[in-house]
């Protein structure tokens, strides 16, 4: 635990009850507490303040996962879930507390029984975090005691932080398949909650499973991929089913407004320019092979083989 | 239905669930001379209530009845829709109802859901021509050899009848969903809002409109603000105010520029760095935003307080009142259970001297401008008869605990008074409370100045 002294202190400003305690000044964790004006960077947390703040994490994200299926959702909500998430996330990273996450959620296996990948908002703030060099992509996807993220290591590329990780709430192995399913059809298992159960399998089952199934969800990848996206973040226009750097697929949708969350930026990560479509990630994804990544070869080509199928699709 | 003697328990509940649900009120309005009150509901529908007038020579006594709001008419005014290029619905639920100002013996209303504004004509018929020389009393036409001698027909009363038509119908104008209309003072005008851009529509023109407000980001993933309120200066027909999720308040100028994308002045209150938390932005998202009569003060509610601005001073507000303060340490619960999102609505009262706005266990409260005093009351059937004298209500929160008061944890966040209105002229507010409607009236000081 914590050694009493300095932290003490600290930690009985930031103590404020989780949830509904009494004291003054905002509930919640404090990002700044009056008394203790160290620095970010050299602050020591309280472990119940980062449990507070890790609880906040994991209900923003569960609320920006569970949309109306039938009703678009609000994008006011959305917005403001979304911004709480960015900022607890770039804390966690002017922490480190970040960087110590995905190191032990890399090591850790995922269990079978996971929640739906909340790795979509990731990104976003992923992205947001670029600017403040945040190192390593983050994902999380299971809102289980600890998290359990997987973890592409890019070397020396921050652009591409993929969400290698799954949107699929399964196994690393199928992190680079659901991944690329993901532009143009989700993670299978991403979309409908009655498909979880297909995904609930071994790790090795999985890989396969999601590329067949990638195959169906393309079908309905443009419903899919609109309905996610609307899940997550209520796309109220068109999907745009094409990363903007691809002209003949941007002139096909020029007179369409692009959805307020493109799913494939999302994975991608990518805000600043120039943008890699998923093509792009997918090449460097094979160039850098990481470790983690090594049973997920047969993903790849899979990745290649439906990459080639939405390509026809699509018509480019 | 009901023949199975087991099921009918179980109808019976779903039935009460579902008529329930539909029939929350999720707009009141009064129109500009406060005698007709329109509220809108979760169904679609429109309830419009007229004031009895007090009929002349009666003494205050015999008043009775009299003064109080009667249904006046009833109608559907959208329908439950589905956009099929989305596979999405659209709610029938009525968002905004705003009243034109009267200019025939016609009364008109636009009320809009999420997608769709309509133009509503509200006209009484209490006379019928009789006395036709061509047709009978039913109507049929008479045998011309019959006619022995001509007659003028005569207007005779009948029952009245309240005849409410679609004028007009404004489609297709939002992306995203409606949350505010406001008419312009200009009697041709109005602008609609949604989340992140503001159109202006003639009234007269169904098929364009323009749009003059767009903080859609180039790149949706940058979206970090959403439009939340938006209202035309009651007098000045060039300005209009909206509200942003982030607590900022923008007064554009039309003549400055087509496009207000660049506002004229930005009213922010610089945030307090010893009160941040996660939840800081999400509390300080503005859920309405309201001109005074006087159009020189803007008044502001976020969610755990109501705050007046002075036009002329935009570095931060000039009262700043405290809602339900005891809520900031639940912020995590409320967060949790949604209820932090929820958009509560603020009034002025007819002088500017009041504000009024709701908030969770049927409470609102009323704050006095003057004094700063703020009073709580309540909206709740069992608790007032009708003339019944409203009494105040407390929610402890330390200190000496009086009878009455009403703990923060017992406070039913279910029963939550979001939509409301303020007569124009005198003391009387409608009060929706989910399914019900409240109607209030100062007997002591019918008129505008509060005691």
């Amino acid at each position: 635990m914590f050694p009493k002294g300095t932290k003490r202190k600290f930690s009985d400003s930031g103590e404020e009850a989780v949830c509904g305690g009494g004291g003054g000044g905002d509930q919640g964790p404090s990002a700044a507490p009056a008394p203790s004006p160290s620095p970010a960077a050299a602050r020591t947390l309280s472990s119940s303040y980062s449990l507070q703040r890790q609880s906040l994490l994991d209900m923003s994200l569960i609320k920006l996962q569970l949309c109306h299926m039938l009703v678009e959702p609000n994008l006011c909500r959305s917005v403001l879930i979304a911004n709480t998430v960015r900022q607890i996330q770039e804390e966690m990273t002017q922490d480190g507390t970040w960087q110590i996450m995905t190191q032990a959620l890399a090591a850790a296996q995922c269990p079978a029984d996971r929640l739906v990948a909340t790795e979509v908002l990731c990104r976003q703030t992923e992205a947001a975090a670029q600017a403040s060099q945040s190192p390593k992509p983050f994902s999380v996807s299971g809102l289980e005691e600890g998290y359990h993220s997987e973890e592409v290591v890019m070397d020396g590329d921050a652009e591409a932080e993929v969400a290698m990780s799954s949107l699929s709430p399964v196994s690393p192995q199928l992190s680079s398949a659901s991944y690329l399913a993901g532009p143009f059809g989700m993670g299978p298992c991403w979309e409908d909650d009655e498909e979880d159960g297909d995904c609930d399998e071994d790790e090795e089952e999985d890989s396969e499973e999601c590329a067949s199934e990638g195959e169906d969800a393309e079908r309905h990848h443009l419903r899919a991929d609109s309905r996610t996206g609307e899940q997550v973040f209520g796309t109220f226009e068109i999907k745009h089913p094409a990363p903007p750097s691809d002209p003949a697929l941007e002139e096909l949708f020029s007179d369409v407004d692009p959805s307020y969350y493109d799913l494939d930026t999302v994975l991608t990560g990518m805000q600043s320019t120039p943008k890699m479509g998923p093509y792009d990630l997918l090449e460097s994804l094979s160039s850098h092979g990481p470790t983690a990544l090594s049973s997920s070869t047969t993903c790849r080509s899979d990745l290649n083989e439906l990459d080639h199928i939405m390509e026809i699709i699509v018509g480019s | 239905m009901g023949e199975d003697a087991e099921s009918p328990k179980i109808n019976h509940t779903f039935l009460r669930d579902y008529v329930t649900e539909a029939d929350v009120i999720s707009t009141v309005e009064f129109n500009q001379t406060g005698d007709l009150l329109a509220t809108g509901d979760k169904g679609g529908r429109v309830v419009i209530f007229q004031r009895e007038t007090e009929p002349k020579g009666v003494s205050e006594e015999e008043v009775g009845d009299s003064g109080e709001y009667n249904v006046y008419s009833t109608f559907q005014s959208h329908e439950p829709d589905f956009d099929y290029l989305k596979s999405l619905e659209i709610e029938e639920k009525i968002n905004k109802i705003r009243w034109l100002p009267q200019q025939n013996a016609a009364h008109f209303l636009l009320s809009t859901n999420d997608k769709t504004v309509k133009l509503w004509k509200v006209s009484e018929r209490d006379k019928r021509p009789e006395g036709y020389n061509l047709k009978d009393e039913e109507g049929r036409i008479k045998d011309v050899s019959t006619i022995t001698s001509l007659r003028v027909p005569v207007l005779k009363p009948t029952d009245l009848m309240v005849e409410v038509r679609p004028r007009r119908v404004f489609a297709n104008g939002h992306t995203y969903h409606i949350n505010s209309i406001s008419v312009n003072s200009d009697g041709e005008t109005y602008l609609s809002a949604d989340d992140l851009r503001i159109n202006m529509w003639h009234l007269d023109i169904t098929d364009r409109s323009f749009n003059i407000v767009d903080i859609k980001p180039a790149n949706m993933e940058d979206l970090t603000e959403v439009i939340t309120a938006a209202e035309f200066h009651p007098h000045h027909c060039h300005l209009f105010v909206y509200s942003s999720s982030k607590g900022t308040l923008r007064l554009c100028d039309m003549r400055a520029s087509a496009l207000c994308d660049r506002h004229t002045k930005l009213f922010e209150e610089p945030e307090d760095p010893g009160s941040r938390s996660f939840f800081s932005e999400i509390i300080s998202s503005v859920s309405d935003v309201k001109f005074s009569h006087s159009g020189r003060y803007l008044l502001t509610r976020d969610y755990l307080t109501a705050k007046v601005w002075d036009l002329n001073m935009d570095k931060g507000p000039v009262e700043t009142y405290q809602v339900h303060e005891y809520l900031r340490s639940k912020l995590c619960s409320l967060y949790e259970n949604d209820c932090i999102f929820d958009k509560f609505e603020c009034v002025w009262n007819s002088s500017d001297s009041v504000i009024m706005t709701g908030a969770y266990n049927s409470f609102f409260r009323m704050f006095d401008r003057e004094t700063g005093r703020g009073v709580t009351l309540e909206a709740w059937r069992e608790n007032s008869k009708p003339r019944a004298v409203l009494r105040t209500r407390r929610v402890y929160t330390g200190g000496k605990r009086r009878r009455g008061d009403v703990g923060v944890d017992s406070l039913d966040f279910t029963k939550k008074i979001l939509h409301m209105a303020w007569h124009p002229e005198e003391n009387i507010i409608a009060i929706a409370a989910t399914n019900n409607l409240y109607i209030f009236q100062d007997r002591v000081n019918p008129d505008a100045q509060m005691q």
